[in-house]
């Protein structure tokens, strides 16, 4: 069983961590580091800025942040890696957005589509090279329904100018072109490719005004937003709003449409999922078409049932006696019967959880719905107004928070903290496992999913206890076991 | 029957197969998707596969569609990663060594230790030395490598830095030891492949270790005690903090 730690302790081995680095690096990395406990009314480490070098960060770039998570899944669009041919080649098929669609013909989501920079392009610029690419692009390819243009590194720097390609082009083939200036040394992490890439689509889809399909107008009509269909999250998502009454016109943007977004300006109401990545275009709504937008959480029972409560109470009556009686007579049974079964296998284990931006907060209470503790949590990428939400999930006992941990702090983490379960993504997952820990891909839900809504709870709570009573981890000693 | 099997729990296998999910999804591409139809994907689907789109496939000379290739960088820290005690190091935007880790982590199904400069606009403006020497001590102090095998990435190409008097510049500046093995490939991601990658930094490594050798001599590289502390007396840390006060004292 996993160690829960009070805050004396905890911030005791704050300082074990921390006595690992040079002056300078610890100096700014004791700023990061911080021990809450319940009851506490402040969390506040520093976040949002730059990584030390050669501490072997979590974090990526800006172009993960447009490319791999908010332009990415848009699925009949075609979105080009323009600069040299590793970004997208790594990139390729790595979120697990799942689709509907033909694959090449109509929808465009998993292939890698890249201008492949050589010497040449960098000397003498590449704006010739993708306006010539985005014609082949538009010739092979005639059902996309617009092209986005994604820059890496160099495109930056040697000062091509995509705009006018985009707008050029645009003309030329009448669909949206959309240039995206995230190139990778922008910003501090992922976090300014979301804002980038969230600006790129205010300023070339909503301001140019892009026609989604017709639709008749409903006073029931939402959006759901920042829900990227990891293992077909947003699936799990929409069934649950469109059976309290609701209709979904958007999916923005797992398994979205060009016609999704551009529609979405006709909905009442923006259910914002990962505010992270997608809480500026939703300020952008309210402000520009007064389109109100709420958060919601949809992993575990507890969060499940107070999201579809808080969403209800946006709307009339009907609605909200439709999600009461759908909560009392259909998923609160069928969500306890998982609870009955796990929790009692589950209760009392202890979890390292660290993920992106937002995950974190919103699947503590997951945890607790099985009974186990989040022991050591934090964000890879999250700003101060993450931390302020996240303050409020912790109540049940202390908790190390750890803004843009290190390889080294999550290695003595572990160590200190034996927990029974770490929850990371993949670059983490053999460094645990090879500790004695049992793992979960957080990102990537470890190719299982979907982890939101009422399926999502199910496969969750089955996976979990995968792995953390996997009887292969009684066969093995973990070093400190062996001592 | 075990525990999995009575609760009858479908992941996205077998849950998005159930007519709810079907009917849900289909409704979604009729209604909001501004679909072309069933019709239209498989003419094209069918033009796809015709003479006249292979010509046109063969014809074009800007884009590459799932290229069989990565980029240099990754071939380097490929051979990095081979080497007992090897650290790869890269230097340049951190977002490519968060892709690399990831890429052969996948891959491998073993962690990959790589360190990164982590370079941002005013590295950009201003060159990546100060990045690259706070990055080499980090990187020591805290994962006690033998030896650092560095590349660079695109963004350091393009700006133009130049790793050598980078290194030099730290050695004097007695950032780091002056026989700590540091071994430099330049890797440009818009030049060759990873496999040129790969040939560039082991190209590097048996030429610069084998001047090393010849210098120090081969029992140079393995300066930790069994608590992993460099340079027995006082630790690594302990080296850097003394050096600076002699550095500064020296300066006075």
């Amino acid at each position: 069983m996993g160690i829960v730690v009070d805050k004396e302790t905890a911030v005791k081995i704050i300082e074990d961590i921390l006595s690992a680095y040079p002056t300078k690096a610890k100096k700014d990395r004791a700023k990061h580091m911080t021990a809450v406990a319940p009851g506490d009314t402040k969390c506040a480490p520093k976040s949002n800025i730059k990584t030390r070098p050669g501490v072997m960060t979590v974090r990526g770039c800006a172009y993960a942040g447009s490319k791999g998570v908010v332009w990415g899944p848009v699925k009949d669009m075609i979105h080009i890696s323009h600069g040299p041919v590793g970004c997208g080649y790594y990139s390729r098929a790595g979120r697990r957005n799942y689709y509907i669609g033909t694959t090449g013909v109509d929808t465009f989501v998993t292939p890698h589509f890249t201008t492949d920079f050589q010497e040449r392009d960098i000397v003498f610029g590449g704006d010739k090279k993708l306006t010539q690419a985005i014609k082949e692009l538009e010739a092979l390819f005639p059902l996309n329904r617009g092209i986005t243009i994604q820059s890496e590194c160099p495109i930056g720097l040697i000062g091509d100018d995509i705009e006018a390609v985009a707008r050029n082009t645009s003309k030329e083939i009448g669909k949206p072109v959309v240039p995206v200036r995230c190139e990778g040394f922008r910003g501090v992490s992922q976090s300014l490719g979301h804002h980038i890439a969230n600006d790129s689509m205010r300023d070339w889809v909503y301001e140019k005004g892009v026609k989604g399909q017709e639709i008749e107008s409903s006073p029931y009509d939402v959006a759901i937003w920042g829900d990227y269909n990891i293992g077909g999250d947003a699936w799990a998502t929409r069934k649950i709003i469109e059976k309290m009454g609701l209709r979904v016109i958007t999916q923005w943007s797992g398994d979205g449409t060009l016609s999704e977004i551009a529609n979405a300006t006709k909905v009442k109401m923006l259910l914002v999922h990962c505010y992270r990545s997608s809480n500026y275009l939703a300020r952008y709504f309210e402000e520009k078409f007064g389109i109100p937008w709420m958060e919601y959480n949809f992993f575990g029972p507890t969060q499940i049932f107070e999201s579809m409560r808080k969403i209800a109470s946006m709307f009339d009556d009907k609605i909200k006696e439709r999600t009461e009686e759908l909560i009392e007579k259909e998923y609160k049974p069928r969500l306890d019967r998982v609870i009955e079964k796990y929790r009692p296998r589950l209760e009392g284990k202890t979890v390292v959880l660290y993920v992106g931006g937002l995950r974190p907060r919103h699947i503590i209470t997951a945890f607790e719905d099985l009974g186990m503790h989040v022991v050591a949590t934090g964000y890879e990428f999250a700003h101060q107004d993450d931390y302020d939400r996240t303050l409020h999930y912790i109540d049940k006992n202390a908790t190390i928070i750890v803004d843009d941990a290190t390889a080294h702090e999550l290695e003595e983490l572990l160590r200190e903290l034996k927990p029974d379960l770490m929850a990371s993504g993949i670059k983490e997952k053999y460094q645990a496992q090879k500790m004695g820990v049992p793992f979960r891909q957080m990102h990537s839900w470890d190719y299982s999913g979907p982890y939101h809504g009422i399926e999502g709870f199910e496969i969750f709570a089955r996976d979990v206890d995968m792995a953390v009573n996997g009887n292969v981890w009684k066969m093995m000693k973990a070093p400190w076991q062996a001592a | 029957m075990g525990i999995h099997h009575e609760l009858n729990i479908k992941d996205h296998l077998g849950c998005f197969r159930d007519d709810e999910f079907v009917e849900m999804i289909k409704n979604k591409r009729a209604n909001f998707e501004n679909w072309v139809g069933q019709e239209a994907v498989n003419k094209v689907a069918e033009w796809t596969k015709s003479w006249e789109y292979r010509e046109l496939n063969f014809k074009r000379e800007a884009i590459s569609i799932n290229p069989a290739k990565a980029c240099q960088p990754l071939g380097a820290l490929f051979c990095g990663l081979g080497f007992e005690g090897a650290l790869p190091f890269s230097h340049g935007s951190q977002g490519c060594v968060a892709y690399f880790r990831t890429h052969m982590a996948r891959h491998f199904k073993e962690p990959v230790p790589m360190v990164s400069t982590s370079m941002t606009e005013d590295a950009a403006v201003f060159g990546g030395q100060n990045n690259l020497h706070e990055g080499l001590q980090n990187a020591i102090a805290l994962y006690r490598p033998k030896m650092i095998a560095m590349n660079t990435t695109c963004m350091a190409e393009v700006i133009g830095d130049d790793l050598n008097s980078f290194i030099n510049n730290a050695r004097e500046k007695g950032l780091i030891p002056q026989d700590f093995p540091i071994v430099f490939a330049h890797t440009p991601s818009f030049v060759g492949s990873h496999i040129l990658g790969y040939d560039l930094q082991m190209k590097s490594i048996l030429q610069q270790m084998t001047d090393y050798f010849e210098k120090y001599g081969v029992d140079n590289i393995d300066k930790y005690d069994e608590n992993g502390e460099f340079y027995a007396n006082g630790g690594l840390l302990a080296w850097l903090e003394q050096n600076k006060a002699n550095a500064q004292a020296g300066g006075e």
